[in-house]
């Protein structure tokens, strides 16, 4: 029985201030976390936090830090299709359509033919779009484009689907409803995401904890249980005391 | 009738481009038929019209069409398909970029009329030395737009091919070249430009056998202007056919691109 708990363990990163220069940019400060399988965890912070940096190290785009980052108990090797991700930009390829866009997250997976065709149709109907099938990518809207990505990034059925502000550049409507789609979907899926954010609201509405991080060097500065059921109110009491409590870690950083 | 206004609106607009070439017509059938011009050079458009008509019913047109186009497309085909293969080795291997790069930055500055008296001692005067020098004229632009749209493949694309595991291969069949080939094609756009232009260089230049740029020689030394008018509209004629044909698969390149055509 495989757990799929994903433990971050004294992760430190540092750039070159410049290329060649010898001064050393501490993005990381020995990060570490506890991730539960099938937990949701929200990674708030301001930016140059080390938020992102922090999400491609575990996707395994980044390979240089200290520390070690064990999925279901061994480090992980580069990126692997165990590993879903959503970025804040759709990164749909502009010449395949929904479905073949969909398809590419299994250009290596060992399902058959017609096993990757059924699932690719599958998770287009989970986010909505069988309609839009052979749709390109300029041809629809920036919500559904990111929905395309997130059938992308669920298709591969990963433990673990890392998303990188992926409702960020999306009008405050759109956002909303996604932000209920992506409960739902992690709800049914039944599988561990991280979610970046910068938004405080969004990270406590989708989160069992929210990781609150702060810059210079990028480290924790506290982990926040949201024991709230779900689906969660935004006009609950205590949700509101839990999102201006985490709120007020960010009036005091300015 | 607002409606018949509309419609004469609409084609007005679409046919504007025509006034200009009717004016100079008109312009010129004056000035051959006032009198402006005692000179024997200035012929008429009847003239000029006759002689196509000649051309044309004679078969003199068609040989020479034919084999000035079948000249411009062999050359574009072994131009274009050296420049793809030159134009990929560079954009896709670093090795080989620093072997060749700089030999072939240095070789593209040579001016394409500077090769004529190499290529003339080497091939001769006839059609082999004719395609060599089309072929350089389709090859530049083509290894340059490959090239270049291979190396300016967006990275946050490429990442998702990392993400998904893809081999060298499947990053080069399935991200790299579907990314760079708006601008492969804008460089097989330009070399089916250049080679016509060279053609009619070639021609002229390599005096030797039949093609549309020996009749415009034909027409010059025997002062028989009606001919070199025709040669030149001819000449015209099939670069505007040309451009009209890439623009079409332009379209709807873009179009599958998602880039608006203007």
């Amino acid at each position: 029985m495989l757990n799929n708990s994903l433990t971050l363990e004294n992760i430190s990163k540092r750039f070159a201030s410049r290329p060649g220069s010898t001064t050393q940019l501490q993005v990381l400060d020995n990060i570490q976390l506890d991730i539960a399988p099938g937990e949701f965890i929200s990674i708030v912070g301001a930016s140059g936090c080390g938020k992102s940096t922090l999400l491609r190290l575990i996707l395994g785009l980044d390979e240089e830090y200290d520390g070690r980052i064990l999925l279901n108990g061994k480090p992980i090797d580069g990126t692997g299709l165990e590993r879903g991700i959503v970025f804040q930009d759709h990164r749909l390829f502009p010449w395949l359509n929904v479905e073949q866009n969909v398809a590419v997250a299994l250009k290596n997976s060992p399902l058959s033919a017609k096993e990757k065709r059924d699932t690719v149709r599958e998770h287009i109907e989970l986010v909505g779009l069988q309609d839009f099938i052979d749709a390109y990518p300029h041809q629809i809207s920036g919500g559904m484009a990111q929905r395309v990505a997130i059938a992308r990034g669920l298709v591969n059925r990963p433990s673990v689907l890392l998303l990188d502000e992926p409702l960020g550049a999306l009008d405050a409507l759109t956002r909303a409803r996604l932000q209920g789609e992506l409960q739902n979907i992690w709800a049914k899926e039944k599988i561990t995401m991280i979610l970046v954010t910068h938004d405080v609201d969004e990270a406590v509405f989708l989160g069992d904890r929210v990781v609150v991080m702060q810059p210079n060097p990028g480290r924790i500065r506290r982990i926040l249980d949201i024991d709230l059921p779900r689906p969660r109110n935004r006009s609950d009491s205590r949700f509101i005391a839990l999102r201006d409590d985490v709120l007020s870690d960010f009036a005091e950083l300015h | 009738m607002s409606s018949a206004l509309a419609i004469s609106h609409g084609s007005s607009r679409r046919y504007r481009g025509w006034v200009l070439p009717i004016s100079a017509v008109a312009l010129w059938w004056l000035a051959s038929h006032m009198g402006w011009s005692q000179s024997g050079l200035l012929v008429s458009p009847e003239k000029v019209a006759a002689t196509a008509w000649d051309q044309i019913a004679s078969g003199k047109f068609w040989r020479a069409i034919s084999a000035s186009l079948a000249r411009n497309l062999s050359g574009f085909f072994i131009g274009t398909t050296l420049g793809l293969v030159l134009g990929c080795l560079l954009g896709l291997s670093h090795y080989f970029e620093r072997l060749v790069g700089p030999s072939f930055n240095t070789f593209k500055q040579i001016s394409l009329f500077a090769w004529i008296p190499l290529i003339s001692v080497w091939f001769g005067l006839g059609d082999v030395a004719k395609v060599v020098f089309l072929s350089l004229a389709a090859l530049v632009p083509v290894v340059v737009n490959t090239c270049d749209g291979l190396r300016n493949v967006p990275p946050n694309l490429l990442e998702v091919a990392r993400v998904y595991r893809f081999s060298r291969w499947q990053t080069i069949v399935g991200v790299m070249l579907p990314a760079a080939l708006p601008s492969i094609f804008t460089g097989l756009y330009l070399a089916l430009v250049y080679s016509w232009l060279a053609t009619i260089g070639a021609e002229y230049l390599l005096v030797s056998g039949e093609g549309i740029g020996n009749t415009l020689i034909d027409g010059s030394e025997h002062f028989m202007m009606d001919l070199v008018l025709f040669g030149m509209v001819v000449i015209g004629l099939v670069g505007w056919s040309l451009n009209a044909l890439a623009r079409i698969f332009e379209r709807r390149m873009q179009r599958l691109y998602g880039i608006d055509p203007r």
